[in-house]
């Protein structure tokens, strides 16, 4: 089929385009020169606003957790319901969707590629079973290293290539796209429910020299390690890295000194780490009276240093359900909050957790943690090492998404929050100055080129030639909004795209779902020479089996189980 | 002769996946490392089999083709108002998948056998949480392991050796260095393992959890014994709980089906967060099918919720007592069914199991079963796990392959295909 869509506001930043009117064809599921106009499907997009379909890489979609939450909160979902239509299974919202509404939601947002953060290997499988649910979007998943035996040992006895070889077995078994690493070795220490290794009664942030009880190694040395791993493997992605001291007031030194750690190993100007959700792990003050901003320091850091990309975490104010591997981090939130609480630690790797919680403007930690996500992204110099997300449904649900555009967008937008917020929160925070907009080509950056970019997607986040045809249209004219006043104009056109097209398919229309189709799962297939991995091959077959209680056999993940597998091949060295 | 390893058994809920199968002949003639349940389903399961697709003329199930048997199916479910779809606990997940799909396109409700087993521990969840683990962390890490009205060593035969108490793990070495605590009203053959038995008054569980509490917490237990067990033996085992480095609570029916229900599970977890103040402790129910997990997860990712989901508004909707299969059988709501995977004749109270009688049903399963018996369309379908490959989620939700080992009987095909038959017709029927 051909298509194209003529006239439209088009902001490609990959290609430089900000705000030309211009057309965009497709052909064959792909961005081409021109196509003939007499037999295309025309879609007319005078005074529209045109990007690249929105890429994610960092949103809690699939997998094990997001399923204890869906179980664990039927209170969230009474509400917010989607009913069966022609074109559409059913399903349910709201901070913790059913898997078809999450791609539908997206799709109407005009995303059109996601990545799942964080799985453990020993149920991938369970994420591959939600992806082939989540119709629409193209979809990968990172898998969560950073407690993993085999590697801590890998690295405690200095053994890099052993490690890389594990490493790169791992995602080609479980079909998983990039390293993640979450609270490096203290989510090993909770399994023993090490309060003081923790210093869960102290409420300090978990510090990255000291020894993991019983492994003796550092969190440093994990996350060097990985990072060193990431490199051999030649992997898309870097490491994914979800820093220590998670939501403990002056966990920003943390996140410094994590960051800081891999400075050293960076080549160029290439990314070497990508930290997550840094608005919960930039929290400066000592306790939560004294809680502040650790925004300054840490985008003064990230500013100066280019071999490092970080995302948001921006909190919406909103009811929403928090999940993370980081098992320790909940139990402190349970306490805390005296809300449900669910824990799942994974045998010899990871774990994970669940605690509802409900953002209000009037709480002072809360609106203090909405300012801190505000501030990274209005302090940050360079919009292609900064991308937008709200780690869902961590700091909110993705369909606030256009909320957040717009607080990034609109001096006013911010400023109406700000005059509801805690008014102890607003004195310490320094947002009432900061006077930057994100301009549309900015948000196009930070919404999609430059997520595209960090995961390694040449073919997604941008409309040139030979680009994947994921278009979003939006019923606004970027060159006429007043993007500062009208921002609720905005909002509403970002929050329902005019069109969604996914691989040339019209998905989208006037914002709702007017087609569902398979989305593709990618994954890195790394190859390794052979003698490395025939020099693990004993130790790994012995090793699974004193560590795991399945059958390596089945724990590597069938091509059958996987939605139209994409594998990415990397090469070692 | 063929040889076929890492099997998941499709039986009870420890999926154990290390089975070993001989096959001779698209015959198997020898399992390796299974329990005795297990090694008499592989061995025994294609006896006493129904090849054949029923349908019942004049009051008596007579031999029919497949194509009529579905058509006849469809019919049943386009022309319901109030459809239900039960089962799937012995079903792959795809399997299940399209169960739900059904459901949603009739209109109906999508129920599967955690309503007569761990309802009550949805609902448990659903109010206060459930802080677990994979079965691996009990085998590496736990120095006690106390298991709550169940009866492990007949249900679960494998759970001790291979993934508590005796089993190897990292940190114990085996058996000497946990301990074994058993809760239950009687000695069962579970209670003789244990290192310590405390038998309890029937249907107070409620109760000792909470003097377990109120001694954990330093309060004052004012009763002189509470559910038969004297104030000072509570006050031992709640500091034996506290003192523990890893501690597991396995709860099974003794728990969920007893006086207080989703009450008991409350209190349970409640209990196990207290004890997290002072030690790690995690809480895992005691699954009985092999795969009710798998139905559990696979609806609540696709519809939000784990069971009971009515779609009879367009969209899931859930309120167990009210959407409950049961419940709406006992009501007598419900006015046709598809019955897959599962028994509930067997299992269901009497008066709702004659409600299922009255209205007209399907069902699909290997064997005959006491429900096939009384059903109107019955359509043999292969053994998931043994003739037909899939996946499966352990009691812990760790997800398991399901394998094909030998060929099913010819012209006999999977649950995932013939729902999926049924699906099409039902389609087709509604559009015209």
């Amino acid at each position: 089929m051909e298509l194209l869509i003529k006239n439209g506001v088009v902001y490609d930043p990959k290609n430089g385009i900000d705000g030309e009117v211009m057309d965009v064809a497709i052909r064959d599921k792909k961005v081409v020169d021109r196509v003939d106009e007499s037999k295309a499907y025309v879609i007319d997009a005078s005074n529209k606003l045109i990007m690249p379909g929105g890429v994610d890489l960092h949103s809690h979609i699939a997998g094990p957790k997001c399923n204890i939450g869906r179980m664990l909160r039927p209170e969230d979902h009474y509400k917010d319901v989607e009913p069966r239509t022609q074109v559409k299974r059913s399903g349910v919202g709201y901070s913790v969707p059913s898997s078809f509404t999450i791609g539908y939601r997206y799709a109407i947002l005009g995303y059109t590629t996601v990545f799942e953060p964080a799985n453990p290997p020993l149920k991938m499988l369970h994420c591959h079973h939600e992806f082939r649910d989540i119709p629409i979007l193209d979809k990968g998943c990172f898998v969560m290293f950073g407690n993993n035996w085999f590697v801590m040992e890998y690295l405690r006895d200095n053994k890099l290539d052993e490690c890389a070889a594990y490493v790169a077995w791992t995602l080609d078994a479980t079909k998983g796209y990039a390293i993640k690493i979450v609270d490096p070795g203290c989510v090993e220490a909770w399994k023993w429910g090490d309060v003081e290794f923790l210093d869960i009664l102290w409420g300090r942030p978990e510090e990255i020299d000291e020894p993991v009880p019983r492994f003796g190694v550092t969190s440093r040395e994990i996350v060097r390690g990985l990072c060193k791993v990431n490199k051999l493997l030649n992997l898309p992605h870097p490491i994914h890295v979800h820093a220590n001291g998670l939501g403990t007031p002056g966990n920003y030194q943390t996140t410094i000194d994590t960051m800081d750690c891999v400075k050293d190993l960076a080549e160029e100007d290439r990314p070497a780490i990508h930290m997550t959700h840094v608005q919960f792990n930039g929290y400066a003050g000592s306790d939560w009276i004294t809680i502040r901003s650790g925004a300054h320091e840490i985008m003064k850091y990230v500013n100066a240093n280019k071999h490092v990309t970080i995302d948001l975490g921006q909190v919406i104010f909103t009811d929403t359900t928090t999940m993370t591997g980081d098992g320790p981090f909940e139990y402190k939130l349970h306490l805390l909050t005296k809300n449900k609480w669910t824990n799942a630690d994974v045998e010899s790797e990871e774990g994970a957790g669940l605690v509802p919680i409900h953002y209000k403007k009037s709480n002072f930690v809360h609106a203090t943690m909405w300012t801190i996500g505000l501030e990274l992204a209005l302090l940050a110099k360079d919009p292609w090492r900064i991308f937008m997300t709200t780690d869902h449904p961590n700091g909110g649900p993705f369909t606030h998404y256009p909320r957040a555009i717009t607080w990034l967008m609109s001096k006013e937008a911010r400023k109406r929050t700000l005059d509801k917020i805690s008014k102890r929160a607003r004195s310490r925070s320094d947002l009432d100055n900061m006077d930057r907009e994100y301009s549309f080509y900015e948000i196009a950056i930070a919404t999609r080129a430059a997520n595209a970019r960090i995961l390694g997607l040449k073919d997604k986040g941008h409309l040139g030639v030979g680009a994947d045809a994921d278009v979003a249209i939006y019923d606004i004219n970027p060159r006429e909004v007043d993007q500062s006043r009208d921002y609720k104009k905005v909002r509403k056109a970002l929050s329902k795209a005019a069109f969604t097209i996914k691989e040339g398919e019209i998905v989208v229309k006037d914002g709702d779902i007017v087609k569902s189709i398979e989305g593709r799962t990618y994954w890195v297939k790394p190859n390794l020479p052979s003698d490395l991995m025939n020099a693990i091959t004993s130790d790994l077959t012995k090793k699974f089996r004193d560590y795991y209680t399945v059958e390596m056999e089945n724990f590597k993940i069938h091509d059958r189980f996987v939605t139209r597998s994409t594998p990415m091949p990397t090469y070692y060295g | 002769m063929v040889i076929v390893q890492n099997i998941v058994c499709p039986i009870c809920g420890c999926a154990c996946d290390d089975i070993e199968a001989t096959v001779e002949g698209n015959k198997i003639v020898k399992v390796k490392n299974s329990c005795s349940i297990s090694a008499s389903k592989f061995l025994n399961f294609w006896k006493e089999r129904n090849l054949s697709s029923l349908i019942r003329k004049n009051g008596e199930l007579a031999p029919t083709s497949l194509e009529e048997a579905v058509e006849k199916t469809a019919e049943i479910l386009v022309n319901a108002e109030y459809p239900l779809v039960y089962g799937f606990a012995l079903s792959g997940c795809e399997a299940q998948a399209v169960g739900v799909e059904l459901a949603e396109e009739i209109g109906g409700v999508i129920d599967n056998q955690t309503v007569t087993c761990h309802g009550p521990s949805a609902l448990g969840l659903h109010d206060v949480g459930m802080p677990g683990c994979t079965l691996g962390e009990v085998r590496h890490r736990a120095d006690l392991i106390v298991y709550w009205g169940s009866n492990f060593q007949e249900a679960h035969p494998r759970h001790l050796a291979r993934y508590s108490a005796l089993s190897e793990g990292r940190f114990r070495k085996g058996r000497k260095d946990r301990k074994v605590v058993v809760i239950d009203v009687r000695k069962t053959p579970s209670a003789r393992v244990a290192d310590l038995f405390i038998p309890i008054a029937p249907g107070q569980d409620y109760e000792l959890m909470s003097a377990l509490r109120m001694a954990l917490n330093n309060d004052e237990i004012e009763e002189e014994s509470v559910a038969g067990l004297p104030v000072d033996k509570i006050e031992e085992l709640a500091e034996m709980l506290r003192s523990c480095q890893f501690g597991i609570l396995f709860y099974g029916l003794g728990l969920t089906m007893s006086r207080g229900k989703e009450r008991n599970i409350d209190q349970a977890v409640s209990l196990v967060c207290d004890l997290n103040k002072w030690t790690k402790f995690v809480i895992m129910p005691m699954r009985g099918h092999y795969n009710v997990t798998g139905m559990n997860e696979v609806t609540a990712w696709q519809t939000g919720y784990p069971y009971a989901v009515d779609f009879s508004h367009g969209y899931p909707w859930y309120n167990p007592g009210e959407t409950t299969s049961i419940d709406i059988l006992r009501r007598g709501e419900c006015d046709a069914a598809l019955i897959v995977a599962s028994d509930p004749l067997a299992h269901f109270p009497k008066e709702v199991g004659q409600n299922l009688c009255k209205i007209p049903f399907a069902v699909i399963d290997p064997h005959m079963s006491m429900t096939a018996l009384a059903a109107d369309v019955v359509m043999p379908c292969a053994f998931t796990g043994i003739e037909a490959e899939g996946s499966a989620y352990r009691m812990d939700t760790v997800p398991l392959p399901l394998k094909k080992v030998i060929e099913s009987p010819p012209g006999i095909l999977s649950d995932e295909e013939l729902v999926g038959m049924i699906l099409k017709r039902v389609k087709s029927k509604r559009r015209r």
